[in-house]
């Protein structure tokens, strides 16, 4: 039964499920990168990413227009970025602790707008799977990689972006400064401030777009609560990929692909009671953390409020 | 001629006037001199196309068969997962004067055991179980989720031309575990070889995950998915993707892919209800437990309007609910 | 001088009511949601004050909300502190809440005196283990603890449903179609005492005197001082000699020792048996998160975290009567929640800058170290190194 496992279409089957799943981390997790680069902390990123869900659906199944549904659960992950960022940044509230508020606040409101708006359980005729030519017909690949949706290529386009962008830019080396020694940018005429700002409400954009992703692409349909925690995982995912982006896809892949096995395990009659399969990808997650003891410290301004010295 | 169609007129008008007062006698709502004031406490919304839904539509379904809001009043307390605060809220409706308070979730018992015997005069009603604790006024009612679930079992394997079937669950317990066992059950007396894959996902919420257990049953072979609770739209979605049929349970999911959804079990709590009512009327509070199934139209059948289901399978499907109702066909939950 | 002193009995007074009106104006935003559901908002609010103050039932239920705030948020207290952050309380409230109920199942026998300490004593060890494993990966391997500790918290639930349908569900369950998973009912004498015909039970009692415990833990044994030290100067601890990794894990330790307490205390003061639904707050209530804004209410001390659990105690029982006199989805309860939390945290601006003028004028007009008791002054100090 365990050889099972090794065969084609399990491994195949493991792959490209491990794939679709980790679009709405991905999307989520390097975003909250960025905001935790330049020193802040989202917890509200679930509730983000509900309220993009619930506003890509409603406008989708409203106008038809999936990426009018797109555009618009960005513009709601911005607004809520911008609220966050306020707080934050203005008001230096306790990140933790407002984040958990966003997110309650997100949970809440779309499930009351998601009852109020559309009252039942609907589907959508969401983006579906791209076909390209050469590629998607190759035998084993193809299945795995090229049969996949819009959306899950922007996700993983966006890791080469993002390390392009934080790594080999001005802007980049703004926000890790921001980051790391706020005092010190903002002494060189860095406006923390508006980094900080800029960080939040992108980490909010793509929240926004996570949560679209599984409702007008991955799923097609919208439920209260349907992210169910993911973006908590998420935002613990940043500290797994050490706030590098390709570490962040690594973490998400990792999680995706045991949370797809364990579902394979359990079909194949393994005989390990359900519950225990569904721990897996999150111990795993914690022992692969530990064997690679990492050298990497977080950024140093994490989670500290900044006030210029006037 | 023309006498033969006036007699006819006159049977027809004499049935319609005998179905209606029918109905009229069938409504205790004589009984009650004040509107019958109902509180339901259920876990989930009231539009999870699931268990509270299903509660919800049978309690305006009582409405109208009580004679509207006039006759009936309710109102409910959704979403209520945080076992304290549905027992806080079921205690509240009790004090304040509700006649029937229905606890629609297996994880309220424990509170109810407590709260009922503070307020005699109050009706209470827990489903999911039969358990009424020896108490006099706790009805206690059961879904019989594996005989829908049999038939279902039944009918895909029938219609199954790759031998091979998916299964998404939750989490392996209650009403669930029910559900799928019997679906199990009936899939393999129908067709020995069949071979029907079971996951749990370990959530009743996670859609994304319940659409990727589906994926993983579509990559085995599976030509024919079913599942239960609320995050089973996931899976729904992915049986419309790769053409294979659907069969549902709790609520009728025919909307949610027209083309690939079969059948679907039913839950009609209005049935039961009917008799808690008709009880309370007449005095009793408590002490009884019901099972809505196959017998009582409790559970019914529900096939899908859109999909074209074969004439022998069919017969089969109707041969396989009779068979459970007179018992002939025993469900075998085997461990 | 008794202008100053009326001056700061003023300040104190407005800063620890400070919580109250950020309230306030979050449910000012929430009466123009309530008016958007067509919803009166008089009638909404007064109905939330009588759910939670408005009869002796009533401020029993608040008390009994409050109660396990009030554990999770002194475990805060203690890891905020040590500038831990422990988004754990949810598994640890899970973890102590299943080790204490096995005590419970187990030694039927026992007499009620002997199971109850140490059912709630192991609950407090469960906890401490569930704590201590993140405390253990931070100190030893690095890893970060909001990783290991939302991680711990989904492991917890699986083990939850693994025990609770499994090995430890109720024999009689076990027998019946429903399966319902849950443990055998605690005996009658194994149950805290209640304050009859409420709710209230002796928890409420043991987690207040803990709260002074915690105040003597921090400020007054060297254990609660080198935490405090670490916390702050993580750096100048070590080489003062303190082995701050043993702090840092002693930090988790002891908050998730309190959340395992809270836990447990929900078994056998209010539910008298565990059950599951699958998810962590089914059980919990949140009380994992909330617990946390209760600490920050309450300034991360463990005296004033009693009056802020109440407080957010009395929101949520309130709440939860709203939603049933004015029929509103209780989805709106979850964003009212939400909106009082981002409030709250916000406010706590203008609560420093008072502070610190306060501290400005202190200094300016020569009266030395201000003569506020040692507590008071630590938390403006603490914010400021970590603002």
């Amino acid at each position: 039964m365990i050889s099972d496992l090794l065969s084609m279409t399990v491994l195949v089957g493991i792959l490209a499920s491990g794939i679709r799943l980790a679009t709405p981390y991905l999307f989520a997790a390097i975003g909250e990168t960025f905001g935790q680069r330049s020193g802040v902390l989202n917890l509200g990123v679930d509730g983000q990413m509900l309220l993009g869900a619930f506003t890509a659906f409603y406008v989708a199944i409203t106008t038809g227009n999936l990426w009018l549904g797109i555009l618009s659960a960005m513009v709601v992950g911005a607004l809520m970025g911008l609220a966050m960022a306020f707080v934050t940044i203005n008001l230096h509230a306790e990140q933790g602790i407002s984040g958990i508020g966003f997110y309650l606040f997100g949970l809440g409101l779309s499930d009351l707008l998601f009852q109020k708006l559309l009252g039942t359980v609907e589907t959508v005729k969401g983006f579906s799977k791209v076909y390209i030519p050469v590629l998607s017909d190759l035998p084993v690949i193809g299945d795995i990689f090229f049969r996949q949706n819009i959306l899950v290529y922007i996700a993983f386009a966006l890791v080469p972006i993002a390390w392009f962008v934080l790594n080999k830019t001005t802007l980049g080396l703004k926000i890790r400064a921001v980051g790391e020694n706020p005092e010190a940018a903002d002494s060189l005429g860095v406006s923390v401030a508006r980094i900080r700002y800029f960080t939040i409400i992108l980490g909010g954009t793509l929240s926004g777009v996570a949560g679209a992703s599984l409702s007008i692409a991955l799923l097609n349909v919208f439920q209260q609560n349907m992210t169910s925690g993911l973006g908590f995982i998420a935002v613990a995912l940043v500290y797994f990929g050490a706030w590098r982006p390709w570490g962040v896809l690594g973490g998400a892949l990792l999680f995706s692909l045991v949370n797809s096995l364990q579902l394979w395990v359990q079909v194949l009659g393994i005989p390990i009671p359900s519950d225990i399969a569904v721990m897996m990808p999150y111990v795993l997650t914690i022992l692969v953390l530990v064997a690679t003891v990492s050298r990497v410290r977080a950024p140093s301004a994490l989670t500290k409020p900044f006030e210029r010295e006037d | 001629m023309k006498r033969f169609r006036l007699l006819l007129t006159g049977l027809l008008l004499i049935a319609v006037l005998l179905g209606a007062c029918q109905a009229k006698d069938s409504a205790p709502s004589a009984a009650f001199e004040d509107t019958f004031k109902v509180a339901v406490v259920m876990p989930s919304a009231i539009n999870d196309l699931a268990f509270s839904q299903s509660m919800y539509d049978a309690l305006l379904a009582i409405q109208d068969w009580m004679g509207g809001e006039e006759a009936m009043e309710f109102v409910y307390s959704d979403g209520m997962f945080v076992v304290d605060d549905a027992a806080a809220a079921i205690r509240d409706y009790a004090s304040e004067g509700y006649d029937l308070v229905i606890a629609h979730g297996s994880q309220y018992g424990s509170s109810l055991q407590e709260i009922a015997p503070d307020f005699p005069e109050t009706s209470f009603a827990w489903g999911t179980t039969v358990d009424t604790f020896g108490l006099d006024n706790i009805f206690a009612y059961e879904a019989a989720s594996q005989e829908g679930g049999y038939v279902n079992g039944v009918i895909a394997a029938s219609l199954s031309e790759s031998g091979v079937l998916g299964v998404v669950g939750p989490i392996e317990t209650g009403d669930a575990k029910l559900y799928v066992d019997g679906f199990v059950a009936g899939a393999e007396a129908t067709n020995p070889d069949v071979q029907v894959n079971v996951n749990y996902i370990g959530s009743f919420s996670d859609v994304a995950l319940a659409s990727e257990a589906a994926n993983t049953h579509i990559a085995a072979g599976a030509d024919g998915l079913t599942g239960t609770a609320q995050m089973v739209v996931g899976a729904i979605g992915v049986a419309e993707e790769n053409d294979a049929m659907w069969f549902g349970t709790q609520a009728s999911q025919s909307g949610l892919a027209p083309a690939n959804v079969v059948a679907n079990q039913v839950y009609h709590w209005e049935v039961i209800l009917k008799e808690i009512v008709q009880m309370i009327a007449d005095g009793t509070f408590g002490g009884t437990s019901f099972v809505v199934d196959l017998a009582n139209g409790g559970e019914a059948m529900d096939y899908n309007a859109d999909y074209e289901l074969p004439a022998e399978v069919m017969s089969l499907a109707d041969d396989t609910v009779k068979g459970i109702i007179d018992g002939t066909i025993t469900i075998d939950l085997g461990e | 001088m008794s202008n100053s002193s009326q001056e700061k009995w003023y300040s104190k007074f407005f800063d620890a009511a400070l919580p109250i009106f950020a309230t306030l104006a979050a449910l000012i935003v929430g009466a123009i949601m309530l008016l958007l559901l067509k919803v009166n908002p008089i009638e909404a609010y007064a109905a939330m004050w009588e759910g939670a103050f408005g009869s002796q039932n009533a401020l029993a239920e608040t008390l009994v909300k409050a109660t396990p705030l009030l554990l999770v948020g002194l475990g805060i207290c203690i890891s905020f502190r040590g500038d831990v952050i422990n988004i754990g309380g949810e598994g640890q409230m899970i973890v102590g809440a299943i080790l204490g109920t096995l005590v419970g199942i187990t030694l039927v026998d026992w007499p009620g005196w002997a199971v109850i300490p140490v059912a709630l004593l192991t609950g407090f060890l469960g906890g401490a283990i569930w704590g201590g494993i993140p405390g253990f990966l931070k100190a030893y391997f690095r890893v970060n603890e909001i990783l290991s500790t939302v991680m711990m918290n989904a492991i917890a639930v699986q083990l939850m449903n693994f025990l609770l349908r499994g090995p430890m569900i109720d024999p009689s369950q076990a027998e019946l179609a429903s399966k319902i998973p849950q443990t055998a009912r605690l005996a009658e004498a194994f149950r805290l005492p209640r304050w009859i015909p409420t709710r209230l039970h002796l928890g409420a009692l043991i987690a207040v005197v803990l709260a002074v415990l915690v105040y003597i833990l921090l400020w007054r044994t060297t254990w609660g001082y080198r935490i405090r030290a670490v916390g702050q100067n993580p750096d100048a601890s070590r080489y003062a000699g303190v082995k701050v990794k043993n702090y840092v894990v002693l930090a988790l330790v002891l908050s998730g020792a309190f959340a395992g307490l809270a836990g447990v205390m929900q078994v056998y003061g209010v539910n008298y048996r565990m059950i599951t639904d699958g998810s962590a707050s089914g059980f919990t209530g949140s009380a994992g998160f909330n617990g946390i804004v209760a600490a920050l209410f309450g300034q991360l001390h463990p005296i004033g975290t009693i009056p802020a659990s109440i407080l957010f105690g009395a929101l949520l029982v309130g709440a939860n009567k709203m939603q049933r006199v004015v029929q509103v989805p209780s989805a709106l309860i979850t964003a009212l929640n939400g909106l009082v939390v981002v409030f709250v945290v916000s406010s706590e601006i203008w609560r420093r800058r008072r502070q610190r003028k306060r501290l400005a004028a202190a200094a300016i007009e020569g009266e030395g170290t201000p003569p506020d008791d040692p507590p008071e002054i630590d938390i403006s100090i603490q914010s400021e190194v970590n603002s």
